[in-house]
């Protein structure tokens, strides 16, 4: 597991453990007691940092590498999915994958950003940002949904909507407006859950949801720290600042209404047991859907609506 | 203070002469000086090169409404500085000194009155406030003006013209795309237009949202008009931007817009619009 930058005193405890135990007599005794001891002290050291991680510190947890992506959360709860591609005008974005699926015994469309795992997916998926007929993709499936009376689900990962000429000639502005405008118009329920990173308009393009969850060590954001950072504080590394300046974290989201609920993740962030954080995020998910499935097209959109209108 | 004040305290490129009547505009263009009061006359428009200056909203209100008759809406009271928001300013004191500037409380200001005759409702952002951003009260102003349009069964105009969203508002800004679009659905199920007329600059969320969902999409030449900045586009594709990139007239081109309108025109094209969009038992 790779380790983030706050996290050196426990990967150097952990460290110590493993020399430990290598260079020791299998089943000695004293050895035993002292590895007890050193593993004590880093789950301890483990809890307490995550107890109290900085937002910008949390930004970090949820870009982590190994942090669970879409294609594990389908993996994991979505018995039968079945994916649908394209936005039938121009290609297929594969930054965005959506389709059909059952969430515990309800069918619904699952539709989300995947980042990839190593260099050949990331390629693939773009690193999560999403072009104009990703968002047009999206629209797709939300309206296809909406006509056979499923529930939509929505996992949002993405640093933001890509920055190109090519996205921008072809309307990038556009189609995340029309994006946010599909979620509100839906008459079947919107879930939304903020998994790892919200990144601005090409996050809230999918999350303009009844119910918005989020990971408990999510981050999701106007602009993302660094770029806030360089406009305002006029360099980047004021990152940190930025990020504590904003209220990125799903703590924050909660108390200013923006998020609806907290998922729990595993001591140590969701990287550090991914089965575990999927089965909670699944199980949310689950009661979630279970909870507005028997609202009428017309309750379900003006809860969505009059949520949207009393921000503020 | 009266507008040419304001400008003559806010705009470098007017240059002082001893009286009022000896102003001039330096176009920064083409570098043409007019008199002010030849420039204003011609809608902040260069005579020589056409190029269109940045105006608030009492200037456009003055060039849209009959005669410049206009009633200003109240701007909706919102929740000031909700994050404490801090960087090497407060938020608090930047808004303090935009408010100074502009003598406006925020930076999206509707008003109603008749176009050739036809009852509408304006919107107008302000570049000059904090570039127009978007936060709470630009949210509000915007959900208030659909509103007002609605009870006058009036269609809702609206100038945009901002750098994105108001980054100090952290995600409550983020969240005023959805709830734009909101306010946009129910003009539309009042079956009232929702027109746009994107002005320099604008980008970013607010593009994305609002600037990009009306019935009908108009432009002034030359503006600047994309989600993402020029400058993040050049990091990422490491290459030089094409000619004309952004402007309203590579989005003519693109499919993005409907027109490209001349500032003397848009007056014109407006009460066309209304009037062969607002249904006939509406506009009685
Ligand atoms: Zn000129």
């Amino acid at each position: 597991m790779t380790f983030l930058d706050f996290e050196k005193p426990i990967a150097e405890l952990n460290a110590r453990v493993a020399e430990l135990r290598e260079t020791a007599d299998a089943g000695a005794i004293d050895i035993e007691q002292q590895v007890a001891s050193l593993e004590a002290k880093a789950d301890k050291m483990l809890r307490d940092t995550y107890a109290k991680l900085t937002p910008w510190q949390k930004t970090q947890v949820a870009r982590h590498a190994q942090r669970p992506h879409l294609r594990d959360y389908i993996a994991g709860f979505v018995a039968d999915f079945m994916p649908l591609a394209g936005d039938r005008a121009f290609a297929d974005d594969k930054a965005i994958i959506g389709g059909l699926g059952r969430i515990g015994e309800r069918r619904v469309m699952v539709i989300g950003h995947e980042k990839g795992d190593d260099t050949a997916t990331r390629l693939k998926h773009n690193f999560g940002m999403a072009k104009p007929e990703g968002y047009r993709k999206a629209i797709r499936l939300m309206e296809l949904a909406d006509r056979f009376r499923l529930p939509v689900v929505t996992l949002v990962d993405t640093s933001g909507a890509f920055p190109g000429v090519q996205a921008e000639e072809r309307g990038q502005a556009e189609a995340i407006a029309r994006s946010t405008e599909t979620c509100l118009q839906l008459g079947v329920p919107l879930i939304a859950a903020i998994v790892g990173e919200g990144g601005s308009g090409g996050a809230v393009a999918l999350a303009a949801a009844n119910r918005v969850l989020m990971f408990e060590h999510a981050v999701y954001s106007v602009i993302s720290p660094e770029g806030c950072a360089s406009i305002l504080w006029r360099t980047a590394e004021k990152a940190a600042d930025a990020a504590d300046a904003m209220k990125v974290t799903a703590q924050d989201l909660l108390k200013l209404g923006v998020v609806d609920r907290i998922v729990p993740e595993p001591l140590g962030g969701a990287h550090r047991a991914p089965a575990v954080a999927i089965a909670a995020l699944g199980a949310a998910l689950g009661e979630e859907i279970d909870a507005l499935v028997a609202l009428d097209t017309a309750t379900v959109r003006q809860q969505r609506r009059a949520k949207f209108l009393a921000v503020g | 203070m009266s507008w040419i004040d304001k400008v003559r305290n806010s705009i470098p490129f007017i240059v002082k002469r001893e009286t009022p009547e000896n102003l001039w505009y330096k176009c920064p263009q083409c570098g043409a000086m007019t008199f002010l009061k030849e420039f204003e006359e011609n809608q902040s428009v260069c005579p020589k090169c056409q190029f269109h200056a940045r105006i608030g909203a009492d200037k456009r209100f003055d060039q849209i409404f009959d005669s410049g008759v206009h009633t200003p809406l109240p701007a909706p009271a919102v929740r000031e500085d909700p994050l404490k928001f801090r960087d090497t300013k407060r938020y608090v004191d930047r808004l303090k000194a935009a408010r100074t500037a502009t003598g406006e409380t925020d930076a999206l200001l509707n008003a109603k009155g008749e176009i050739e005759g036809r009852r509408a409702v304006v919107g107008v952002q302000d570049f000059a406030f904090m570039g127009g951003s978007m936060g709470l009260a630009v949210g509000a102003a915007f959900v208030a003006g659909v509103e007002a349009a609605i009870a006058e069964k009036a269609p809702y105009i609206i100038f945009t013209a901002a750098g994105g969203a108001r980054m100090q508002e952290g995600i409550l800004s983020l969240m005023q795309m959805p709830k734009t679009t909101v306010a946009i659905q129910m003009l539309r199920e009042a079956g009232l237009p929702y027109i746009v007329v994107m002005t320099d600059p604008t980008t970013g969320g607010v593009t994305a949202s609002y600037a990009m969902l009306g019935d009908v999409q108009l432009a002034e030449p030359g503006a600047l008009i994309g989600f993402a900045g020029q400058r993040v586009i050049e990091q990422t594709i490491r290459e030089k931007l094409p000619e004309g990139f952004q402007r309203s007239e590579y989005l003519l081109d693109h499919g993005m817009l409907d027109m490209v309108t001349h500032r003397h025109q848009l007056r014109e094209t407006l009460a066309k619009l209304i009037a062969y969009l607002v249904p006939e038992a509406i506009a009685a």
